[in-house]
């Protein structure tokens, strides 16, 4: 179905933008890793949260989300790997499926680590981000699974059940891709091995590869008062904004995102309707 | 004109046959192949009798994209009567591939 608001991130940010998006009364979709993957349900305790101090990550998360559940939000588990804009609407896909959406709120986090020696140079020749849309390309063929989230092991007995020889990477350190024209072969950690394809599933895509005309400053996405980025109906919040990289500013951030795409998801019916 | 599902058997004679064409290769479990559909059709419409438009099923083809080392979906490949000469891999906007039909025409 078609939503006002699609929100890329189930930490606080998006949540807050989910929450506040329900409260103009327009529809909305929460797209995200589950809970226990946010890197904020590790944090022991979080004392900076106003009138709620000494709450675990985990607890703050739960009561999040919860809150969001309550006001209405529509949820679903999975990775945004594609946004494209046509004719005012916004086409995300989500593994091998797709929704859309007037505006889009952009809180998926921090894409923690840096590219690996080769990733870029093959990617599209062998390296890939997501297992359920190029799996099928690699049947009976050995595999490389480099998984970052819990989910990513998931995806690598996916791959296994098509008929794929995986090799499965549990959050490696160094790795470098090799290869001639397409991949032959990857290193982590001191182990090689011989592969056509790797597959990388870390927990965030990059904002700038979602959008590849997205304005980022220093790998953090550009915004105004707004939360509004470059892109029209793209508003950004949380920690992909930049620092503190905290829960308040995420919260007080997403409350502005969501009100800025409710609005601008309204102003776009008007036109229509017009 | 509507875009063209190419399959294995007459893949070759059609491409040889123009002398500018640009195939799709796409699956329907694919996501972001779904998104690039509209594109791919309104690209067929606009260059209508100047270059093939045209798309490849990977699961219903196997032996095409294996032939054309397509490891990523969408890829789309350019080619001259038949030879390819660029490719595009990924969602991009409509004008990533316009630009290469334009250059080409």
């Amino acid at each position: 179905m078609s939503y006002d608001v699609l929100v890329i991130g189930g930490g606080p940010a998006g949540l807050s933008a989910a929450v506040n998006v329900r409260a103009r009364g327009r529809s909305v979709l929460v797209v995200s890793n589950p809970l226990e993957e946010n890197p904020l349900w590790r944090a022991e305790k979080v004392d900076n949260h106003l009138g709620m101090p000494a709450l675990s990550g985990a607890e703050l998360l739960k009561r999040f989300r919860r809150h969001a559940e309550e006001s209405g939000v529509d949820f679903r588990e999975g990775k945004v790997l594609n946004a494209m804009r046509m004719e005012d609407i916004w086409y995300v896909s989500i593994g091998s499926d797709m929704e859309n959406a007037r505006a889009v709120v952009l809180a998926g986090g921090v894409a923690r680590g840096k590219k690996y020696l080769g990733e870029e140079e093959f990617l599209g020749r062998g390296v890939s981000y997501c297992a359920t849309c190029d799996g099928m390309l690699y049947r009976n063929r050995p595999v490389a699974v480099l998984g970052f989230t819990d989910t990513a092991k998931k995806e690598a007995d996916f791959l296994s059940g098509i008929g794929c020889g995986v090799t499965y990477f549990h959050r490696p350190k160094n790795c470098v891709i090799r290869g001639g024209s397409t991949v032959e072969e990857v290193t982590c950690d001191g182990e090689t091995v011989q592969v056509e394809g790797v597959f990388l599933l870390r927990p965030t895509m990059a904002p700038a590869e979602l959008f590849p005309e997205l304005a980022v400053e220093s790998g953090y996405v550009t915004v105004d008062r707004r939360m509004a980025t470059n892109l029209p109906g793209v508003f950004a919040a949380g920690d992909c904004t930049g620092g503190p990289l905290q829960v308040s500013k995420a919260v007080g951030e997403g409350l502005i995102a969501g009100q800025s795409a409710a609005a601008f998801a309204a102003e776009q019916e008007r036109k229509q309707s017009r | 004109m509507a875009v063209k599902h190419l399959k294995t058997t007459e893949f070759q004679a059609a491409v040889e046959a123009a002398p500018l064409a640009m195939v799709d290769f796409w699956a329907d479990w694919c996501g972001p192949c779904k998104m690039l559909s509209p594109t791919v059709e309104a690209l067929a419409e606009q260059y209508e009798g100047k270059a093939l438009v045209a798309k490849v099923n990977v699961d219903e083809e196997p032996e095409l994209a294996r032939a054309f080392g397509v490891m990523s979906i969408p890829t789309v490949v350019f080619l001259k009567n038949g030879r390819e000469f660029d490719r595009k891999v990924g969602l991009l906007p409509a004008q990533a591939f316009s630009k290469v039909l334009e250059e080409n025409l």
